[in-house]
């Protein structure tokens, strides 16, 4: 049956799929743009609670935002998941290699923010980069910002706080990806990788890897099939994270947060950070709740730190890391990036 | 006796690949033998820079993604018969 698809021509299934695609499309923009007749029907006629009661206010916003959380991030993360299958590591790789510090870097650090960091690729990634001779501080670049850039973090940025912020989250991961990668190059730290590193030397070359051009339906179902992965692995924290961001929204009092995270309190981006290192798994949860507290007060400079850190600095990844990095680097690199996330969110209290 | 192996440190995709190999491997009665390659330093010495791959007779087939079933089939029986 499959083996028989593969003789009619690849156009057709194409233009079938792209169909499906932009039928789902439509859809989505339907529901997306009547979340909030929706909510307010349900909250004010259907359940007949007051506009302006806590509960009501509390409800309206849960029964809004889930939904349009939910679509958001299901929508983008296909649309981000649809671009990486035209990334090609290896191409990549030949392409950073021609360049030098400062170049390389950015080239570097762009590429992290459309990778996802894993046990999967970022490790034999960090391989293959030192294999071919790039430097150490180029690799770094890509190492920072990949586990900084979180395509779920952005998306909920996207949804919670509109796109100045989420660009702002893009450019100042990539931003201190390239500082950070700068700095960590000078500081001539080969010593402290794992010396297996250095040895390894690829005897075979990739033969099959020169694979034909995946199709746009082979595209579709691959993002499709991550998407699914991304989202069902989140959901939940999303749900319970609005769920919190609803109670603040409604019961908790405007300035409130003002005095311990608020412009003028110099110790809160510090206090952010360190407070979001041992943050991880609740990442996807973590952002309804900060962005609820931005509604009462807390600055955007010392909420976009919590939220970096959170999302960058994390046992797991740490975990990760050690497979090729010694413990000297890895406590470098992770004074480095958080000394980074500091300065940026000082840097946006000043700015905002 | 057609030789295959999944490279990946552990992470869920690596696991599902070997599953994947396996049932297509097993309902396409092709022989095999399958071998997981879990350091890094082995991965590495592929070429591969995103796992899950799939290796058969010493040739990377995929890499960083779960190859369709029917895919998987039709390497094995290239090269099985070969």
């Amino acid at each position: 049956m499959a083996t028989n698809t593969q003789h009619f021509p690849k156009i057709n299934t194409d233009r079938r799929a792209f169909l499906l695609v932009g039928l789902l499309a439509l859809v989505w923009g339907i529901l997306y743009n009547n979340l909030q007749p929706i909510a307010d029907w349900l909250t004010y006629t259907l359940l007949g609670l007051s506009r302006e009661s806590a509960v009501g206010q509390s409800l309206n916003f849960f029964i809004y935002d889930v939904p349009k959380i939910l679509l958001l991030l299901t929508g983008m993360i296909f649309l981000i998941t649809l671009a990486q299958t035209f990334i090609n590591t290896e191409r990549v790789r030949a392409v950073v290699e021609k360049r030098g510090a400062g170049v390389g870097n950015v080239m570097a650090s762009l590429f992290g923010a459309i990778t996802p960091f894993c046990s999967c690729s970022s490790v034999p990634l960090f391989i293959g980069f030192v294999q071919a001779g790039i430097p150490l501080g180029i690799t770094f670049s890509f190492l920072i910002t990949s586990p900084i850039m979180n395509e779920v973090a952005f998306v909920l940025l996207l949804g919670l706080f509109g796109w100045q912020v989420a660009l702002m989250y893009l450019v100042s991961g990539v931003v201190i990806g390239v500082v950070a990668g700068m700095i960590l190059g000078r500081l001539k730290l080969e010593r402290y990788v794992e010396e297996f590193v250095f040895q390894v030397r690829a005897n075979r070359v990739a033969v099959g890897l020169i694979e034909e051009k995946p199709t746009w339906l082979e595209r579709f179902e691959e993002a499709a099939e991550k998407t699914r992965e991304i989202v069902g692995k989140v959901w939940l924290f999303v749900i319970i994270g609005i769920g919190i961001g609803a109670f603040i929204h409604g019961f908790i009092p405007e300035d409130a947060l003002t005095g311990i995270m608020g412009q003028d309190t110099w110790w809160s981006v510090p206090a952010a950070v360190l407070l979001g290192i041992p943050l991880y798994s609740n990442a996807a949860g973590v952002i309804p709740i900060v962005s609820a507290m931005l509604g009462k007060g807390a600055a955007l400079g010392t909420v976009l730190a919590f939220m970096m850190s959170v999302v960058a600095l994390s046992l797991p990844e740490m975990i990760i890391l050690r497979k090729v990095l010694k413990p000297r680097l890895i406590a470098i690199f992770i004074g480095v990036v958080a000394l980074s996330i500091v300065v940026t969110g000082y840097l946006f209290n000043l700015v905002v | 006796m057609l030789q295959v192996k999944v490279l990946g440190s552990g992470c869920p995709n690596c696991q599902r690949l070997e599953r994947e190999t396996r049932a297509a491997l097993d309902e396409a009665g092709i022989g095999y033998e399958l071998v997981k390659v879990t350091e890094f330093a082995d991965i590495a010495a592929y070429g591969v820079m995103s796992t899950p791959a799939l290796v058969m007779n010493e040739e990377v087939l995929s890499s960083g993604r779960i190859p369709k079933h029917d895919q998987i089939v039709s390497w094995a029986h290239e090269r099985a018969s070969a």
